[in-house]
């Protein structure tokens, strides 16, 4: 972007500066190309076949209403232009006419043909994504050949679970490339709504009942900026909805299995001097509600923190990184306003974390990893 | 008594618009109280882009930021949009069909003042303990989590003032079913009658749902009912479907009066009639029918099914084609006429591409499948403010303008006008078009802040940079009010020159009994068809000059409102204060109290008589 700005500029320079015209439009033009957003977050870079479907109906819809757009202005423009009062004349009074029914049924008709053309892929579509018939498919053995994914919305992070194979996680899901991956959605205190734009649109998670729905993902996002897919509440669910962001790590069926029998088989030890201060502390204050053990069901009072080293973010959004950490153990009400992590006081005898404990904490869940 | 205007102290004009019941007075107080909550709309407007200007800012608080979303949308909805609305209505309506008032002049009194105390309820909950924090839409699972009062307040005030909508909508039906001039069949009714009744229409229908859910939120969060307390039994979607039976209609109470609004402006300044103006009639209604059909393409993502989702997505585009007629008909109405743009023409003009773009927008979110990612994002809030701004707004400027002159007797500015209108026309597309990407782009709506590089930092800079302009505009629009009532130049009747119905007729100042003899409409546009006929008085009379029955003035009114404005501090404050119910009696017994005097003591009103009409040649 910066490079056809810049060039933009230098042109319009060399032509002198009755050129500026050509400049303000390859600057409207960068914006318009910079409207694409980014990879990993946006709806118009769609990452698998739903978010593409979507994406498809965006252009359709948005070529027939440009249609529509253009006649009305092509009319009201000639409209302006030719029916001044300046033009015809200050004291003319224009012929009263009543309407036109040749008229009036063109422009009822067009517009309903137009509706159709838009209406059948729309049914189609909301009927396609809304089948999860395969869900409950199995194989040979009775195993499912589907990943199902049980979401969990809670205030502010999103507990992951994956029922067929025993183990659950938090704030960064995991998913196999390549195959539909279905999701029971489902809120734990107020209404939020569960949304990839890349991969697909969104859906609520609602506090009575379970939504189902499933996603697609073509490629691994190991090849993204920071090698997740960005997720996030789209439900106004209280102050830290802004913040209640999760992330997404798509890896080829072998890589994700191997990923879920290290889940199952996470068995952490702690390297090293301070990490083993920092599991010690850890026991005492935090694993009442934090699990560190990946194979588990849903229901964590925390996010489980099986896997917390190998995460793209403290928190859903801080950087991972121990200084970050370190910030949002010591005061998790001022970073995430609302949030149900208590404060360092109610659990560690009433006093602050000290700058050591906090360093042998982070140094420890840092090292929660099942991808080493 | 006698009709002559007399100078009055301050006092007395006080006492004088507390207990009027004038339908033109009471305009000027929904004007009035109405651009008062606009202004605190907007000003809440300009915090909410003022803190999204830059990636992590903190000029606000994330608590707070919601406090302000949710304020700047219930004010901007039920304080300001629909309130100016109905001030244009009472202003313009009684004129154009003829009659002397409205069909209930008291009740007319009564609705304004529950909407002004349902306002200042609701706004006073800044000052007492935080304002309502889940959103204008209240979903019921955060609205019942949310603490402190916030919540309540934005029940109890929605709730009078909500009964004051409701009111005056009944109030303006019977109006133009009874109340027309001899001659006014509904056929010749000028469109924004036409558009008036519709909406009232709707009012009556998409209120009493509103009312039921507000009611259920009261119960359960005052009174520990558990109507959408799922571990108790009750249901959360129940009120997402309650609001939505109201909430869409609500927008086509709004659009529906603005349409009204433009079909005049269209006509009377290009000198032509209103091209396709049975087919126009036709739109609206049927606009307002199809309003109840499609609530749920609010709720696509609710999980409703796949069946449900198709239904109402093709429910939903079928609006389109009413519209869209209504669209042609105007650019129909401007082809082949002779144009002026004046500042109410500007504004009118302008929103024909405004509202165009706002509608098929509105259609491509139509599409379910398309909606499940353009939901909840910036798209959806670029298009509601793309047809509530450049629908709604657009024509409460362009009314300001245009009946100024038929309220006041001034005429606005039109140099500052046409400054007005620029800088809002382009504050407003810069605010609002470039949001549709950041939606695209993956941007949730209500966020209080969004992180660095995420894609949306440039976007959100231009667009606080666009509110900005609109803010100036607005300020220009108050200079210009204040020098025009400064300077006070009376213009006399039909200042635009080419006025067509029968509002612009009547001599200036309006008399307080409008018509001193009831005029006999002989067709559409009824006054152009006296002034093409030669006729200098304007219209043709119905009935000999004779005495006028008049209502008296009442205090009842506003003595009614108040007791329901101290009840609701008895309601607010249930099981937390020993005085909560005793007060919420007293409110109550104040206000039935005031009921029960108004219906034993006979009023009967005055006549002003034959021989002061002939001495009066208009005035106050």
């Amino acid at each position: 972007m910066k490079t056809t700005m810049k060039e933009g500029f230098d042109l319009a320079m060399m032509r002198g500066l009755k050129k500026w015209r050509l400049f303000s439009l390859l600057a409207a033009l960068t914006i318009f190309l910079s409207g694409c957003g980014e990879e990993y977050l946006s709806t118009l870079t769609p990452a698998g076949q739903v978010g593409r479907d979507q994406f498809n109906l965006l252009l359709l819809s948005s070529a027939i209403m440009a249609l529509v757009i253009i006649v009305v202005v092509i009319i009201y423009v000639i409209a302006l232009v030719k029916f001044r009062r300046k033009k015809v004349g200050e004291d003319v009074i224009p012929k009263q006419v009543e309407g036109s029914h040749t008229l009036e049924i063109i422009w009822t008709v067009i517009p309903i043909l137009l509706l159709i053309i838009l209406a059948i892929p729309t049914v189609y579509y909301t009927y396609k994504h809304a089948d999860v018939a395969a869900m409950d498919q199995v194989d040979a053995d009775g195993n499912k050949t589907n990943v199902t994914v049980n979401v969990t919305a809670k205030l502010y992070w999103w507990e992951f679970e994956y029922p067929d194979l025993g183990i659950v996680t938090a704030q960064e899901l995991v998913v196999p490339t390549d195959e539909k991956v279905f999701f029971n959605l489902k809120a734990a205190d107020v209404k939020h709504s569960f949304w990839i734009p890349t991969a697909g649109g969104k859906m609520d998670t609602n506090v009575e009942n379970v939504n189902q729905f499933y996603l697609e993902f073509d490629d691994t996002s190991a090849g993204l900026e920071q090698g997740v897919f960005y997720g996030k509440c789209a439900e106004l669910c209280g102050p830290s909805h802004a913040l209640m962001d999760f992330k997404v790590k798509t890896l080829e069926r072998e890589d994700f299995n191997t990923w879920v029998e290290s889940m199952k088989t996470t068995e952490h030890v702690a390297d090293g001097e301070l990490a083993t201060q920092g599991e010690e502390i850890f026991n005492t204050s935090c694993i009442a509600c934090h699990a560190t053990s990946g194979a588990g069901t849903a229901g964590g009072v925390g996010p489980n923190l099986a896997s917390f080293g190998d995460r793209n973010r403290v928190a859903g959004f801080m950087s991972h990184d121990e200084e970050s950490l370190k910030k949002w153990i010591s005061d998790p009400q001022s970073y995430k306003p609302g949030n149900l992590m208590p404060q360092p006081k109610t659990i560690n005898n009433g006093k602050e974390f000290s700058e050591e404990q906090l360093d042998a904490l982070a140094a420890y869940l840092m090292g929660l990893s099942v991808e080493k | 008594m006698s009709s002559i205007a007399k100078k009055k102290g301050f006092g007395s004009t006080l006492w004088d618009y507390l207990t009027t019941v004038d339908h033109k007075k009471i305009a000027v107080m929904y004007l009035a109280a109405g651009g008062l909550f606009f202004v605190i709309g907007g000003i809440e407007a300009m915090l909410i882009r003022i803190q999204l200007a830059k990636p992590d800012n903190d000029f606000v608080s994330a608590g707070l930021f919601n406090e302000i979303i949710t304020m700047h949308g219930t004010t901007m909805i039920f304080l300001a949009a629909m309130p100016i609305l109905f001030g244009f209505m009472n202003a313009v309506m009684p004129l154009q069909i003829g009659a002397r008032d409205v069909a209930f002049p008291f009740l007319n009194s009564l609705g304004f003042w529950l909407f002004l105390f349902g306002g200042i309820f609701l706004n006073l909950s800044w000052f007492m303990g935080g304002a309502p924090d889940a959103g204008w839409t209240s979903y019921a699972s955060l609205s019942l989590a949310s603490p402190g009062h916030g919540i309540d307040f934005y029940a109890l005030g929605l709730q009078i003032a909500g009964a004051g909508t409701y009111i005056g909508g009944i109030n303006f039906l019977v109006t133009i079913i009874n109340m027309r001039a001899p001659g006014m069949t509904y056929m010749r009714m000028p469109l924004f009658t036409w558009t008036t009744f519709v909406a009232s229409a709707l009012i009556l229908f998409a209120f009493p749902p509103l009312t039921v859910g507000i009611f259920f939120l009261i119960l359960d969060r005052m009174f520990g009912a558990n109507f959408f307390d799922h571990t108790m039994g009750g249901n959360t979607i129940i009120w997402e479907h309650l609001f939505w039976i109201f909430g869409h209609p609500e927008v086509y109470i709004l659009i529906l009066p603005a349409f009204g609004i433009f079909s005049e402006i269209f006509a009377l300044f290009a000198r032509k009639r209103l091209f396709g103006y049975s087919s126009m009639v036709f739109a609206t209604v049927l606009i307002g029918f199809l309003g109840f059909m499609v609530w749920a393409h609010h709720m696509f993502t609710v999980g409703l099914g796949p069946t449900a989702n198709a239904i109402f997505a093709v429910a939903t585009m079928a609006i389109a084609v009413p519209t869209g007629m209504k669209i042609f008909n105007w650019l129909l109405t401007i082809w082949g006429g002779s144009i002026k743009v004046t500042t109410p023409m500007l504004y009118a003009l302008a929103f024909i591409p405004s509202f165009v773009a706002g509608g098929v927008t509105g259609i491509m979110q139509a599409a379910a499948p398309l909606d499940y990612q353009l939901h909840d994002s910036y798209f959806i809030v670029a298009h509601f403010h793309y047809v509530i701004v450049g629908g709604v707004v657009l024509a409460i400027l362009a009314a300001v303008h245009l009946y100024w002159p038929l309220m006041f007797n001034q005429m606005l500015s039109e140099k500052l006008g046409k400054w007005t209108f620029w800088f809002f026309f382009i504050g407003f597309h810069l605010t609002f078009f470039i949001q549709h990407f950041l939606g695209l782009m993956g941007m949730p709506r209500r966020v209080f802040t969004f992180g660095a590089n995420q894609g949306w930092d440039l976007f959100n800079l231009i667009s606080s940079i666009g509110a900005a302009f609109m803010a100036v505009g607005v300020v220009i629009l108050v200079v210009n009010i204040i020098i025009t009532v400064v300077k006070n130049v009376p213009v006399g009747n039909d200042p635009w020159e080419d006025g067509r119905t029968l509002e612009w007729a009547i001599p200036q100042p309006v008399p307080f009994y409008n018509f001193k003899q009831t005029p006999l409409v002989r067709g559409l546009d009824t006054f152009w068809i006296e002034k093409m006929e030669g006729n200098k008085e304007g219209m043709t009379y119905a009935e000999p000059l004779s005495d006028i029955h008049m209502p008296n003035g009442s205090i009842i009114p506003i003595v009614m409102t108040i007791g329901l404005f101290i009840g609701a501090f008895g309601a607010l404050y249930n099981g937390e204060k020993d005085w909560a119910i005793p007060v919420l009696v007293l409110g109550l017994a104040i206000t039935f109290g005031a009921m029960a005097v108004r219906s034993l003591k006979d009023d009967h009103g005055f006549h002003i008589h034959k021989e002061d009409l002939m001495n009066d040649e208009g005035g106050k």
